[in-house]
C-alpha cells in the first residue's frame, strides 16, 4: 500500500472509532430519555415519592440533589481554589509539591463506594453527623476535590506566563497579581470546571448511599428555617438524593410503579447533567466575553 | 580597533547615570550567563543591548528589575540613587514602578484598554477617577496610542492590534511615572509599519525616561539608541555610542556582530 492509501485507511478507521463512542451515547441517551420522558410531570417532579403505593413522587429527591450539590461546591470549591493556586502559582518543584501532586492522583482515583465507606466511619460514626446532608457533603468532597483541584490548576496553567510578567513588572505583588490578573482571566474556564463536575457530583450514588442516607423524611416547603427538623434547609436531616432514589428502588423498591418511577428519575438525572454540561460551555464563553470586555 | 578583550565606556560627571552594575554575575544554577559586567546606563538616553541569541542580554536587562528573582541567582550591585537594587532590603514591587518593564510579546490584561492602565495606578493608591483619567490620556499620548483608542477606552485590550497592544503595554508602564523603562526586544513580535511607529514612540519618550531595549534587530539599535552595548557569551565586550559601536567598533568581536560576519 501506498502512502496515500494507508492515510485514507487509518483515517477511515478512526472515524469509524469515533463513530461507535457517539452511537453508543446516543442509544444510552435514547433508550433512557425514550424510557424515562413519559413518566414526567409537574406532579411527579415535585411530590414525595411513595414507599408502598403507586404514584410517588421524585420532588424531595430532587431537591436535596440540588441542596446537596450547593452544599459540596460550597465546602469544595475554596479548597480546590487554594490547592491549585498553591500548586500552580506557589509551589516550587520538589519533593513537598510532588508529594501533594501524587496525593491528589490517588484521591482522585480512590473508588467512590470506598469513600462512602471512608465517610461512614469518619463522619457518620466518628464526627457523630449521623445520616445526614452534611455527612454527604463532606463525602462528596473527599470525592470531588481532587477533579476539581486538577480542573482549577489546568485553568490557571493555560494562563500565559506573559501575564504573571506583566503583573510583577508593574510592581503590582505576587498575591494581587494572581488574584486580580490570573484568577479573572481564569475564570470562564474554572465555571465550566465547576459546573462539569457539579454533573459529576449530581449523579454520585456510592459515595452516598452510607452518607447522606436512604430515606427522604417529609419535609416542609414553607419552613426555611435551617434548624427545624422538617425544613429543607436543615444540612443535619438524612436526605436521600436522586442518583441513590434510583439505585434504592431498583434494588429494594416495592411499589408497583417502581420500573416507571426508575425510568422517570433517570431520566430527570440524565437531562440535569446534561443541561450542567451545555451551560458550561456556554455559560464559560459568557462570562469570557464579559471579563474581557470584548 | 584593538584585539583586546573588552571597550567600556566609562561617562564623566557630565553625564548623569541613571543605573550602574558594578560586578554583576548572573548564573543558571552551575551555569554562568553573565560575568561581572560593568555597566554605566546615561539617564534620558536610549541604551541598546545586542548581541548574539543566548548572549545573556535579556537575563542581564531582567536582572535590573530584579524579574530574574526565583530564576536566576544574581550577585553583584546594581546602582540606582545610591540605593543597591540587588540587595536583600529592596522592596522590589515599590522598585519596579520606578523601574518599568515591557516584553517580547504584548500582553495586555484581558481587561479594557482603560482597566489596562489604571489597574496598577489603583494598586499603588491612586484612586481618584480625575487624576486616573488624566494619567491614562497622558500615557495614552505618550505611547501614540490615544487617537487610535480614545473612542474605545472600555472596550477590550484583547481586540488591539499586536502593535498598538504593545504600545498600551508601554502606555501601562510610564503610566507610573518611572524613571526607567527596560524593553526586551519589545518589537520582535510585530510587522515592519507598527515596528516603525514603536521606534518614533521610543524616540519621543526618551525626553522623560531613561531607556534601555534588547533588540536583535541591529538596523533598530543604530536608528534608535544612543548608546550600544554588545553582549557575547555572557560578557559585555563592547559599551560605547551607538555611532561610534556601528562605525568604528574597537572590540574585533563586535566588529563581526555589527558587520553580519559571525557564525
Amino acid at each position: 500500500m501506498n502512502a496515500k492509501k494507508i492515510d485514507k485507511f487509518a483515517t477511515g478507521i478512526l472515524y469509524t472509532i469515533a463513530g461507535i463512542v457517539v452511537l453508543i451515547l446516543i442509544m444510552l441517551l435514547g433508550f433512557i430519555i425514550l424510557r424515562g420522558v413519559p413518566q414526567l410531570s409537574w406532579s411527579f417532579l415535585t411530590s414525595p415519592s411513595n414507599a408502598f403505593s403507586a404514584g410517588g413522587g421524585i420532588g424531595i429527591q430532587l431537591f436535596n440533589s440540588l441542596y446537596l450539590l450547593i452544599l459540596t461546591m460550597l465546602i469544595s470549591l475554596p479548597i480546590a481554589l487554594g490547592a491549585s493556586i498553591y500548586l500552580n502559582e506557589y509551589a516550587k518543584p520538589g519533593m513537598i509539591t510532588n508529594t501533594v501532586r501524587t496525593m491528589i492522583e490517588i484521591l482522585s482515583s480512590l473508588p467512590s463506594v470506598v469513600v462512602g465507606l471512608f465517610g461512614f466511619l469518619l463522619f457518620v460514626v466518628q464526627f457523630k453527623l449521623s445520616f445526614s446532608i452534611v455527612s454527604g457533603a463532606l463525602a462528596l468532597t473527599v470525592f470531588n476535590l481532587p477533579l476539581l483541584t486538577r480542573s482549577i490548576e489546568e485553568a490557571l496553567k493555560a494562563i500565559s506566563n506573559d501575564q504573571r510578567n506583566g503583573g510583577l513588572a508593574l510592581g503590582i505583588s505576587k498575591w494581587e497579581t494572581v488574584t486580580k490578573i490570573i484568577l479573572p482571566a481564569a475564570v470562564p474556564s474554572i465555571v465550566s470546571g465547576l459546573i462539569l463536575s457539579a454533573g459529576r457530583v449530581f449523579g454520585e450514588a456510592a459515595a452516598l448511599i452510607y452518607t447522606a442516607g436512604q430515606s427522604a423524611p417529609a419535609l416542609n416547603f414553607g419552613n426555611w428555617n435551617p434548624f427545624d427538623i422538617d425544613s429543607p434547609l436543615n444540612p443535619m436531616r438524612p436526605a436521600e438524593t436522586l442518583a441513590v432514589h434510583i439505585w434504592k428502588i431498583n434494588s429494594e423498591g416495592i411499589m408497583p410503579d417502581a420500573a416507571a418511577v426508575s425510568a422517570g428519575s433517570a431520566a430527570v438525572l440524565i437531562i440535569v447533567v446534561l443541561l450542567f454540561n451545555l451551560s458550561a460551555r456556554w455559560l464559560g464563553r459568557t462570562l469570557y466575553r464579559h471579563l474581557t470586555a470584548s | 580597533m584593538t584585539t583586546g578583550n573588552c571597550y567600556i565606556l566609562k561617562f564623566d560627571s557630565k553625564q548623569e547615570i541613571a543605573l550602574e552594575t558594578k560586578q554583576l554575575k548572573i548564573f543558571y544554577d552551575e551555569y554562568e550567563a553573565i560575568s561581572a559586567a560593568d555597566l554605566q546606563i546615561p539617564r534620558f538616553k536610549i541604551t541598546a543591548l545586542i548581541g548574539a541569541s543566548g548572549s545573556g542580554k535579556s537575563t542581564f536587562l531582567r536582572s535590573l528589575n530584579r524579574m530574574n528573582d526565583g530564576i536566576a541567582s544574581v550577585q553583584g550591585q546594581i546602582w540606582y540613587r545610591d540605593l543597591d537594587l540587588n540587595s536583600r532590603e529592596i522592596d522590589v514591587y515599590a522598585m519596579r514602578r520606578q523601574i518599568g518593564m515591557v516584553f517580547q510579546r504584548p500582553n495586555p490584561f484581558p481587561k479594557s484598554i482603560y482597566e489596562n492602565i489604571t489597574f496598577a495606578l489603583e494598586r499603588h493608591g491612586i484612586t481618584d477617577k480625575k487624576e486616573l483619567d488624566e494619567r491614562v490620556e497622558t500615557a495614552l499620548r505618550q505611547a501614540a496610542l490615544w487617537d487610535e483608542v480614545k473612542d474605545k477606552l472600555n472596550k477590550s485590550a484583547l481586540a488591539l492590534s499586536g502593535g498598538q497592544a504593545q504600545r498600551l503595554c508601554i502606555a501601562r508602564a510610564i503610566a507610573l511615572k518611572p524613571d526607567i523603562l527596560l524593553l526586551d526586544e519589545p518589537a520582535s513580535a510585530l510587522d515592519p509599519i507598527s515596528t516603525a511607529q514603536l521606534e518614533e514612540t521610543l524616540i519621543n519618550l526618551k525626553q522623560q525616561y531613561t531607556i534601555v531595549i534588547v533588540t536583535h534587530n541591529l538596523p533598530q539599535a543604530a536608528r534608535i539608541s544612543d548608546y550600544t552595548a554588545h553582549f557575547s557569551q555572557g560578557v559585555v565586550v563592547e559599551f560605547n555610542g551607538t555611532t561610534e559601536t556601528f562605525t568604528q567598533p574597537k572590540i574585533a568581536l563586535t566588529n563581526e556582530y555589527v558587520s553580519g560576519d559571525f557564525g
